[in-house]
């Protein structure tokens, strides 16, 4: 599972983005995976790739949910393990085990990382005006990075603030709350 | 005013070439006194000249206007009718501030900052005796881009050239091409001049010409078409249609059609010039110089590597039983080339230190006048290289030193007697490479650092409680506390104690080391220790455990296997082991970044010694593994900065290693063991 898989939606769905667009006006495409039996949406305009599992090197002293680094095409990314991040339970690195690269604010001019979730699972349209604010519980998250709560044909997904995620995730020392999932 | 691209590829070097023509100037002046020679004034006069001629040539009236008076002022100190005084020198210094100001302006499109010009040029009119006139004094061709649309349908032109035109390399059929771009144009030839074929020189030229040309044409466009004809060629040019009275009769649709095409270019115009200015901020920071010597270098080294290579292809075709030592040859020729090739062009990203030292004397300069104190600068290896990025991180820590040394070090003339030493303070900035590092030391022979008064200082603003003891090294580093300043008064000098934390934090930051020396009455040196380039190092790749590290082959003192009789004694909770008459804290690289290693016996395993800030420790590993240039990449980037690690690479086969702070690993090494040391201590 080591071969990159588009980032891209695959033709039909870019279809389906295009008529959903036009119908909806002010809606974003998110990029949507699987972690414990949730669903969780990315800006899809964040993503940079998705890729496969593959070998990090370690960084000493750092939050376990830092994995490590890898060489991505001459840069120094470095992977975080969504389900170690939000306290869940840790599984064995499967087949569909993939990492989803995403561009964040920070750093010079922005930073880029990677992410390791369970699976990817689809890419939807979500209108934002329809999502709602996040509850004071959000599934397994802290709601500081949760952005909102969107239905999509009858699920629930879990839309990422990636900017904040991200950025209190390296800043880990700096706020004491957010540790505790 | 507008230039097309091939135009500001040609701007972009006489802005170069004014920059180095300033600072030319700039230390032409400050060697400048009464006994100058000729040749020094020369020189200075040169750079202004070129200066003029330049911005003449590009329309730059103003700059022109403003460098010939400083011109003239020059030129009369070259043939002596004019004393060089302090006063004469120390205006022309400004004045050369307000050029490169205008050059400034100039390249980036922003107004001129008048006032201050009309000021200093009344200051030069006056020593000139000249009455001061609020206009440039030299006439230039600039025409405004409202004068451009002058209310004219076309142009009839009357040109008789001179007989020899041709021989002048002129050529009419050119130029015409040139009229025809500018509208619709057509060409009368006269040929009465013409004689009988047999008297025909055919060098010559007979013919003189008509020219009608219909458009809306500026008289400017035509002027720069005719620029480089021969003055002693008759041309008139004489606007057709009604010139400025009466606008040309012009049907609604063609109204519209030129109003919407001037509305465009406008547009193009205001859009693109903040972009061009934007782009030329980034070049300017952007590129380098560099020296033709160390491009042909490379050159010839890429040419190597092409024959390395054909041989490489060679090989391809067929085998014969010596190929496989061939082959192995040709490939320690590829390795040492492309090593050689990689070294060269990592030589163009080396800069001598003079683009940082060539600005003191003028900082000093004008310092020292505003302090009321006499100084003398030295400059020692302005030669010495550095990486570029090394150079530009160093200036604005060095500035502030040279500043702190003026201000807090150096005496006033009066003290400096009363002290019994030469009225006249020294300050020397030097710079030499010691290993793979390169010292800067800035050194004066002033006050040097009151120790007591630091003491003193530190306490009063609490940086240090007040009956703590501390050794010299540690009061001298007092002064790099943030909020630390011994000035009694602020002055707009220094005083803030914001300055020496921030340089010590710069230096740092460039992976660099500041040290200060000194003895009270006798002056301080504060030394900066930096490495050579930030790109590349020379690492000694280590295994720990299942894990690869790289440490800087520059510090490593040497590599030694323990036996366990080495490995005597544990003071406090540390392991120490005996090098020699020294006895050296063991790092246990394992423990430090929670490495399971390959065995818990420290006699197992290898000791890196290594060495930082004159300190020494030695880095349990398990293996050594290749020894191989490593390009730095930083964690930053993407991460954030992990104490002991002060970047990471990427090896042969693609994968991530760290590489090892050791500055940072001794350091808190030594923290650890003091923190270890005081309950004992209890």
């Amino acid at each position: 599972m080591s071969n990159a898989i588009t980032a891209n939606p695959t033709a039909e769905s870019a279809t389906r983005a295009a008529d959903a667009k036009s119908a909806a006006g002010s809606s974003e495409q998110y990029l949507t995976f699987m972690l414990d039996g949730e669903e969780y949406g990315v800006d899809i305009l964040r993503v940079q790739e998705i890729k496969g599992w593959d070998k990090v090197t370690r960084i000493p002293r750092t939050p376990d949910y830092v994995l490590g680094v890898i060489n991505l095409r001459g840069s120094v990314v470095p992977i975080l393990d969504l389900r170690r991040r939000f306290g869940l339970e840790t599984i064995a690195f499967g087949p569909t085990t993939v990492v989803i690269v995403v561009r964040v604010a920070g750093g010079h001019d922005g930073r880029t990382v990677g992410m390791v979730v369970d699976a990817v699972s689809d890419v939807y349209h979500v209108n934002l005006a329809d999502s709602k604010p996040p509850p004071d519980v959000c599934g397994s998250v802290d709601t500081v990075f949760v952005k909102a709560l969107a239905t999509v044909e009858e699920k629930m997904l879990i839309l990422l603030d990636i900017d904040r995620l991200i950025v209190h995730s390296l800043a880990d020392d700096l706020l004491p709350g957010t540790e505790a999932a | 005013m507008s230039f097309d691209r091939e135009m500001l590829e040609i701007l972009k070097v006489f802005f170069q070439e004014c920059r180095e023509a300033l600072d030319a100037m700039e230390s032409g002046l400050l060697t400048l006194d009464a006994s100058a020679d000729d040749e020094s004034i020369n020189t200075i006069f040169r750079a202004a000249h070129s200066i003029k001629g330049g911005a003449a040539t590009f329309g730059f009236a103003e700059v022109a206007a403003f460098t010939h008076g400083v011109e003239t002022m020059l030129d009369g100190m070259r043939n002596r009718s004019r004393p060089i005084t302090a006063e004469s020198i120390q205006i022309l210094l400004q004045s050369c501030d307000c050029m490169r100001e205008m050059m400034m302006a100039t390249e980036t499109e922003q107004p001129l900052d008048q006032a201050r010009i009309a000021r200093l040029d009344a200051d030069i009119r006056q020593i000139l005796g000249e009455p001061a006139e609020p206009k440039p004094a030299l006439e230039l061709p600039a025409p405004t881009d409202s004068m451009n649309f002058a209310q004219t349908d076309g142009w009839r032109i009357s040109f008789e050239p001179v007989s020899d035109l041709l021989r002048l390399r002129n050529e009419p059929t050119r130029m015409f091409g040139e009229l025809q771009r500018l509208g619709t144009f057509v060409a009368h030839a006269d040929a009465a001049r013409l004689p009988a074929l047999e008297a025909l020189d055919p060098q010559c030229c007979y013919l003189s010409w008509n020219l009608e040309i219909t458009g809306q044409i500026p008289r400017a466009a035509l002027d720069d078409i005719f620029d480089w004809v021969d003055p002693r060629c008759r041309l008139e040019f004489t606007a057709t249609g009604n010139p400025g009275i009466v606008p040309p009769i012009l049907s609604p649709p063609e109204i519209d059609k030129i109003a919407s095409l001037i509305a465009a270019s406008q547009n193009t115009e205001r859009g693109a010039a903040p972009a061009t200015a934007a782009h030329k901020a980034n070049a300017e920071s952007g590129s380098i110089r560099v020296a033709t010597e160390k491009l042909d270098n490379i050159i010839n080294l890429v040419g190597e590597l092409l024959i390395t290579q054909s041989m490489l292809c060679g090989f391809a075709e067929g085998s014969g039983p010596n190929e496989p030592d061939r082959l192995r040859r040709a490939l320690s020729q590829l390795a040492r080339n492309t090593r050689e090739l990689q070294e060269s062009v990592m030589q163009i990203r080396m800069l001598p230190i003079s683009f940082a030292f060539n600005r003191f004397p003028r900082i000093v300069h004008d310092l020292s006048r505003k302090l009321g104190k006499k100084v003398e600068i030295k400059l020692i290896g302005e030669g010495t290289e550095l990486d570029k990025t090394v150079l530009e991180k160093i200036s604005d820590p060095l500035v502030h030193l040279v500043r702190n040394a003026l201000d807090h070090g150096l005496e006033t003339p009066e003290k400096r007697l009363a002290a019994g030493k030469q009225e006249c303070g020294t300050l020397q900035l030097a710079a030499f490479h010691e290993g793979g590092n390169i010292i800067i030391e800035v050194r004066d022979d002033g006050a040097g650092l009151n120790k007591a008064k630091i003491l003193q200082k530190a306490r009063e603003r609490g940086l240090i409680s007040p009956d703590q003891e501390l050794t010299e090294e540690q009061i001298h580093n007092l002064i790099f506390m943030p909020g630390f300043s011994t000035a009694d008064q602020i002055s707009d000098v220094s005083g803030r104690g914001v300055g020496m934390d921030v340089v010590r934090r710069n230096i740092v930051d460039l992976g660099g080391h500041v040290q200060i020396f000194g003895r009270e009455g006798r002056g301080s040196t504060i030394r900066i220790r930096l490495p050579l380039t930030l790109a590349i190092l020379d690492g000694q790749l280590v295994r720990v455990g299942k894990e690869t590290y790289i440490i800087s082959l520059l510090s490593i003192v040497e590599t030694i296997q323990l036996g366990a009789e080495h490995l005597n004694t544990r003071v406090g909770h540390a392991e120490v082991f005996r090098l020699r008459e020294e006895y050296l804290p063991v790092v246990k690289l394992c423990d430090q970044f929670g490495i399971e290693p390959d065995s818990n016996c420290t006699a197992d395993g290898l000791l890196v010694v290594v060495e930082a800030d004159g300190k020494r420790v030695g880095l349990l590993v398990d293996d050594l593994l290749a020894q191989q240039q490593v390009v730095i990449k930083s964690l930053e980037a993407n991460f954030k900065s992990v104490a002991g690690i002060a970047g990471a690479t990427i090896l042969g086969d693609g994968t991530v290693a760290l590489i090892i702070d050791v500055p940072d690993l001794i350091h808190s090494n030594a923290e650890q063991r003091r923190g270890s040391a005081i309950p004992q201590a209890a």
